[in-house]
């Protein structure tokens, strides 16, 4: 998967989790926390819905990535390039 | 409810999943029954923490995210207000807090500032720490305001709603309780808990997971410090490899084959029974528009079991399901309904052979509505039927120890157990109340069920 569809697919998995949250002004450097009404549980929900649908594993230590868009998206490329956007 | 909840969650994330309910029916201390061609709630006389749809934060929102629901699912109709009722003194709330400010500047003028310092020491849920447990929330209230009644009379409706320990109550839950009442607020789905309860099932079911009603768990196997399955009632062996329970805490280990000796506790204490009066008209036909009153009848408020006798009627709720905001297409409730819960004892209770248990239950229905209209309008000449619960009742169909409805003293917030992959989630853990029992069902599913690798 490139950068673009990492990016969708991650909207899309936060569309899924916070359907009541706006989405299209989000910014990418910007912390989500800082963006969005979600609670440490919601994020939570983000490293679960990636292995539920890539079966991605991330570790407990490694959650710290995935405090904005910018840093998601970096931090998965490398693990999800090879895969294939469902 | 909180083991449904749970399974919700271990389900949408792919784990196989079974639901054991010893019971004909799913809910335990929230759930339902039909009686004489009517429909009751066992536990719900409301959904405590509403907030409105589109509102973010809180516990309410939280649950409807976790469980990928909708706010409209749960078709709450919000309260229309409630009162808390000491001698001579009677504030009325709702689901908006400037009432209840204002009736606190009107009755207890000097505590105005007071109440706003106590509003900010509250503590959000998300910075509550094991720490706060220990605190005394009787001392916090004694440190922010200066009148004792009115400390009294904002303990009355959270301790009801509900502390399981007897006098005081820990500060954290203290901040749960009076955020979940006070500045959230109640609310009613028109058709009872059987919606909430059903919508849950549904979702489980259509998730791929299994409920399998009528089948109470006598036994878990343990091997090696894990468990390793359980044993039905009927003999039937189930295994698995971890084990969410919301039996409680005692009831748990008492199962666990692993242990002889019974488990320290610290069981909870406090059960009640409820009269339900069913009228022959709306209760507002009697001038009677309160959502819930909770009643006190001296400037002290005692919540303790009963030290002596069957039942203590110097406090109580009584609550009015009719009297909620429900949308004008939902019509009205069939039948006018007066619900009235009061602090009971069960060891009492539960010595009485059966013909006394039958005559105490008509003398305690007298007697409680006798109290109950001191503080409503006259309704007992338009009752055309009753039912009532006591202690023993809540024991026979949840199998909570001692009719505990509030469970354990102490809470296992982690929800751990000596063994390794057996928690507890409910009451025993930490939460009460229909959103509270929901959230502790997903907090442990994230914590213990969905952690770690496949």
């Amino acid at each position: 998967m490139t950068p673009v569809e990492i990016r969708e697919e991650i909207l899309d998995i936060l569309g899924d989790i916070a359907p009541d949250e706006d989405l299209g002004g989000l910014v990418d450097e910007t912390n989500f926390r800082d963006q969005l009404e979600l609670d440490s549980m919601d994020f939570l929900d983000i490293v679960m819905e990636l292995r539920k649908r890539y079966r991605v594993q991330i570790p407990e230590e490694d959650y710290e990535n995935l405090a904005s868009m910018a840093s998601t998206v970096a931090y998965l490329e490398p693990v999800m390039k090879d895969m294939q956007k469902n | 409810m909180s083991g449904l909840a749970a399974g919700i969650r271990a389900a949408y994330f792919d784990q196989r999943v079974c639901i054991l309910e010893r019971h004909t029916t799913i809910g335990g201390l929230n759930s339902f029954y039909r009686l004489g061609g009517r429909d009751y709630d066992v536990g719900l006389h409301a959904v405590t923490n509403f907030t409105s749809k589109g509102h973010k934060r809180g516990p309410l929102a939280l649950l409807l995210r976790q469980l990928r629901l909708r706010w409209d699912d749960f078709s709450l109709a919000p309260q229309i207000g409630s009162s808390i009722v000491f001698p001579g003194v009677q504030m009325d709330f709702n689901n908006d807090i400037d009432l209840l400010k204002s009736e606190i500047s009107r009755a207890f003028p000097a505590e105005k500032d007071n109440f706003e310092g106590l509003l900010g020491r509250l503590l959000d849920y998300d910075d509550l720490e094991q720490a706060d447990y220990d605190v005394s929330a009787r001392q916090v209230l004694e440190e922010t305001l200066g009148d004792p009644l009115l400390i009294e009379m904002l303990l009355c409706p959270v301790m009801w709603y509900g502390n399981s320990r007897e006098n005081d109550m820990d500060f954290a839950q203290f901040c749960i309780m009076f955020r979940s009442i006070f500045l959230e607020g109640f609310a009613r789905p028109f058709s009872g808990v059987r919606l909430i309860l059903r919508l849950l099932v549904r979702k489980f079911r259509a998730l791929g997971g299994e409920l399998k009603l009528r089948c109470g768990v006598s036994r878990i196997a343990v091997e090696d410090e894990r468990a390793v399955g359980v044993v039905l009632d009927n003999g039937e062996e189930l295994q698995g490899h971890k084990i969410l329970s919301s039996a409680g805490m005692v009831e748990t280990l008492r199962l666990c084959d692993d242990l002889t000796e019974p488990a320290e506790s610290s069981v909870g204490q406090l059960s009640f029974t409820e009269t339900i009066s069913i009228l022959d008209r709306q209760p507002r036909q009697l001038n009677h528009e309160k959502t819930i009153v909770f009643y006190n009848d001296s400037e002290k408020f005692h919540w303790c079991k009963p030290v002596d006798g069957l039942v203590d009627t110097r406090t109580g709720v009584i609550c009015s399901p009719n009297n909620f905001k429900y949308p004008r297409s939902d019509g009205e409730l069939s039948d006018g309904v007066i619900r009235i819960t009061s602090l009971a004892s069960f060891d009492r209770w539960n010595q009485l052979d059966p013909d006394s248990y039958l005559l105490e239950k008509q003398k305690w229905y007298d007697r409680v509505t006798e109290v109950a209209v001191d503080y409503i309008p006259e309704f007992r000449n338009c009752v055309i039927d009753t039912d009532m619960f006591t202690p023993t009742t809540i024991r026979r169909f949840t199998w909570h120890d001692n009719g505990a409805v509030y469970g354990a003293v102490d809470k296992q917030l982690d929800g751990t157990t000596h063994l390794k992959n057996l928690f507890l989630c409910g009451t025993d853990q930490g939460y009460v109340g229909i959103v509270g029992t929901i959230v502790s069902g997903i907090s442990m599913a994230n914590r213990h069920l969905l952690r770690g690798s496949d």
